[in-house]
């Protein structure tokens, strides 16, 4: 506040309302311009790394923003240009990254994948054949993951049902605690945890099972989480409508509570999905994965998708990491497809307000 | 996740509907059963009287059971982890806190978590420093800069990012980022070696370093921090801003004297939710950096290791009493994460205090 208020003087001339201003093209220009210098700069020097020509880019075109904006427009413009230059650097700098993530899997992914690739197994190929596929992987996955969402969903939804509509008591209290650690375990320790139990106390054998319970661990708190803020949204006349019916609570909560709030719910639940789809730690200590089709989650190991990818990449040949970068791919438009069936669900069954 | 503000529910139509059919069996119901015993019943449980329907009971049952089984399944992890890592522990000849080297199954055997624990907070620091501000920067980016349709479309963008899998960031940061890496190594050895941290022993090797995972770590934080940061600057009351415009300000003005303060607790909340993320990071680790029982604060340099990446990369080769020295070391990380996510409780929780008259 201070700032504004003792400085009036800031301005260039106390007659006119508005000071000396650079034309709206300037930020394109000095773009423009800082990106030639910068590309100028790192040929010039030899700079092995287009990285540091970006870097170099970035660092011109903001001074250059505040240089011109100081000399022109003075102190208090300069500042705002100066955060509005910045901003949009952090915008580029994280673009560039992220897209380029996505870029790079698309074109190595895309050469490999065709209709062997997503219907054969490994079983027998050598690292170095170019045939085989992660038929195998993706079975694992889907299943592994469809046990899981049969675990983690009803109880997680019972959890934020619980915490929500019969809240208020110590024990609420106590599970929302700890439903906050919970979401705070790593997953290479809900892994361990699950190991140490299900494997090397009970004896279990590795199973695709067992991946799917160290997921559950990890899925149940995102989905309290995401339920819970749901079940909040429901407006309380809703329930006291219902009640003042004499409905009973457990049917207000299923048929009216719950049915308001599905959208979220089945959003949260997706988005939860595609988080422990990708996730590679646990399973590898579980699954113990294997390079045949089996398509029962409770007998003997599986594979899944991220395992298949670390353990292609991990062979170093040309043609397993090609595999492992055809995974990556498909591993990614699984995920994708998921956050946007979840926002389509999230966008269809949100509640009008007139319809 | 989130439903847009427009569309928050005001008497919705499927909730009246499932109100108005409930309404109709009930009422059907009572018509078709008029015994006295069944009329009593439904008299007694309208007025609460304290004989509770079957249902219900079935029903809060069941959700109290879920809600204990998570206790259940918490207070088992940690007993769980607790007793496998005693006995490692006490069977270990070195100091467990302090010691290098990872050999559980040497005779004797020695292995300790120090490396690995340096490592990891070393890394995660390293992308919170970086994943901060330019997370911070798109966050504004989209709610303050951005014309609408860009900053939506470009929100939705980082969501989906968000949910890219850890093992890809691992084999793109091997491939791609590691080689790029060597440069900017090389760049800062010359004109920063003399902060000591940036000094390279090894000048020239493949850059698997604390720094390049650091870097990748913060690629992969970036979109948890915009997302939690963005929704924070977007509930700014309006008021606010406007009284800052009032008065002259501009639009950085604007932003440091009414976004900022409004949303720092939310940031460094925001922050932590990442830094805990960070320390748990197995797969994009164990891919980039090249381990070592060495202790360097030259942060360019290869070696060290990370609590969760050592797991992952121990547990093929560990004998039994090997996993068990590996359970100790996650119930380590378990503790680090559990400290960093009650800091970031603890902050929300104030902020709920402080943010009483938010209109």
């Amino acid at each position: 506040m201070s700032d504004v208020l003792s400085k009036p003087s800031a301005m260039a001339d106390p007659l006119h309302i508005t000071g000396r201003r650079l034309p709206g093209w300037t930020p394109a220009a000095s773009a423009v311009a800082s990106v030639a210098v910068a590309a100028g700069i790192g040929a010039g020097f030899g700079l092995a790394s287009k990285l540091q020509w970006g870097l170099i880019a970035v660092l011109l075109f903001v001074g250059a923003q505040y240089i011109l904006a100081v000399t022109v427009e003075g102190r208090r413009q300069a500042k705002d240009r100066l955060a509005t230059s910045l901003v949009w650097a952090a915008f580029v700098l994280a673009v560039l990254p992220l897209f380029g993530l996505i870029y790079y899997t698309v074109s190595r992914g895309i050469k490999v994948i065709n209709g062997t690739f997503l219907t054969h197994s490994m079983a027998g190929v050598l690292a170095t054949d170019t045939d085989g596929g992660l038929y195998h992987a993706l079975i694992g996955t889907l299943e592994q993951i469809g046990l899981t969402i049969v675990m983690a969903a009803p109880i997680g939804v019972l959890t934020a049902v619980f915490l929500v509509e019969y809240g208020g008591n110590r024990l609420s209290k106590v599970v929302t605690f700890f439903v906050d650690v919970m979401m705070g375990v790593p997953s290479i320790v809900a892994g361990l945890f699950v190991l140490t139990v299900w494997i090397l106390v009970l004896d279990m054998p590795y199973t695709g099972f067992a991946g799917s319970l160290a997921l559950t661990i990890l899925m149940i708190p995102t989905v309290v989480r995401s339920t819970e803020e749901m079940l909040k949204l429901v407006p309380n006349e809703l329930r006291e409508a219902s009640l003042a019916l004499g409905i009973p609570k457990w049917l207000t909560i299923v048929r009216v509570v719950i049915p308001t709030a599905i959208g979220g719910i089945t959003t949260g639940i997706m988005l939860a999905v595609a988080r422990v789809t990708g996730e590679t730690a646990p399973v590898l200590l579980l699954v113990f994965t294997s390079a045949v089709i089996n398509t029962n989650p409770f007998s003997n190991p599986q594979s899944n998708l991220p395992v298949f990818i670390y353990q292609e990449f991990n062979l170093g040949t040309n043609a397993s990491q090609a595999d492992a970068w055809g995974g990556a791919l498909v591993l990614i438009v699984l995920v994708m497809l998921l956050n946007l069936v979840a926002r389509g669900i999230a966008r269809w069954k949100a509640p009008k307000a007139s319809r | 996740m989130e439903i847009p503000p427009q569309d928050t529910p005001q008497g919705d139509p499927p909730a009246t509907t499932a109100t108005a059919e409930l309404l109709e069996t009930s009422s059907a119901r009572g018509r078709r059963s008029s015994t006295a015993d069944q009329l009593g019943n439904e008299k007694s449980t309208s007025i609460n009287t304290g004989s509770k329907r079957f249902g219900d009971v079935v029903f809060h049952n069941a959700a109290r059971g879920s809600g204990i089984l998570v206790l259940v399944i918490m207070a088992a992890i940690a007993s769980f982890l607790i007793y496998r890592s005693w006995s490692a522990i006490t069977a270990d000849h070195t100091n467990f806190l302090t010691t290098f080297a990872w050999s559980p199954d040497d005779t004797p055997s020695t292995f300790g978590v120090a490396v690995l624990v340096y490592g990891t907070i070393v890394s995660s620091l390293i992308a919170l420093v970086i994943a901060l501000p330019v997370s911070v920067g798109i966050a504004l980016f989209i709610s303050h800069y951005a014309p609408r349709r860009v900053a939506q479309a470009f929100g939705y963008t980082v969501d989906l990012l968000a949910a890219v899998p850890s093992i890809i960031f691992g084999i793109w940061g091997y491939m791609f980022l590691v080689p790029q890496m060597g440069g900017i190594n090389a760049w800062l050895n010359t004109y920063l070696g003399w902060t000591y941290i940036f000094k390279q022993q090894y000048p020239g090797s493949a850059a698997r370093s604390l720094f390049t995972v650091g870097i990748l770590l913060a690629i992969m934080i970036l979109p948890i921090i915009t997302a939690v940061s963005r929704e924070i600057f977007r509930q700014v009351p309006r008021m606010h801003e406007e009284a800052a415009l009032a008065l002259g300000a501009t639009r950085w003005e604007v932003i440091r004297m009414s976004v900022l303060p409004f949303g720092r607790a939310g940031v460094i909340s925001a922050a932590i939710l990442g830094l805990g993320r960070a320390l748990g990071e197995t797969m994009a680790v164990a891919l980039v950096l090249s381990t070592s029982s060495a202790l360097s604060l030259h942060i360019t340099d290869y070696g060290g290791g990370t609590l969760a990446a050592n797991i992952a990369n121990s547990f093929a080769e560990a004998s039994p009493f090997g996993v068990n020295a590996l359970i100790a070391s996650g119930l380590v990380l378990f503790v680090i994460t559990l400290i960093v996510n009650g800091a970031a409780r603890i902050i929300i929780q104030r902020r709920k205090e402080y943010s009483g008259a938010n209109a």
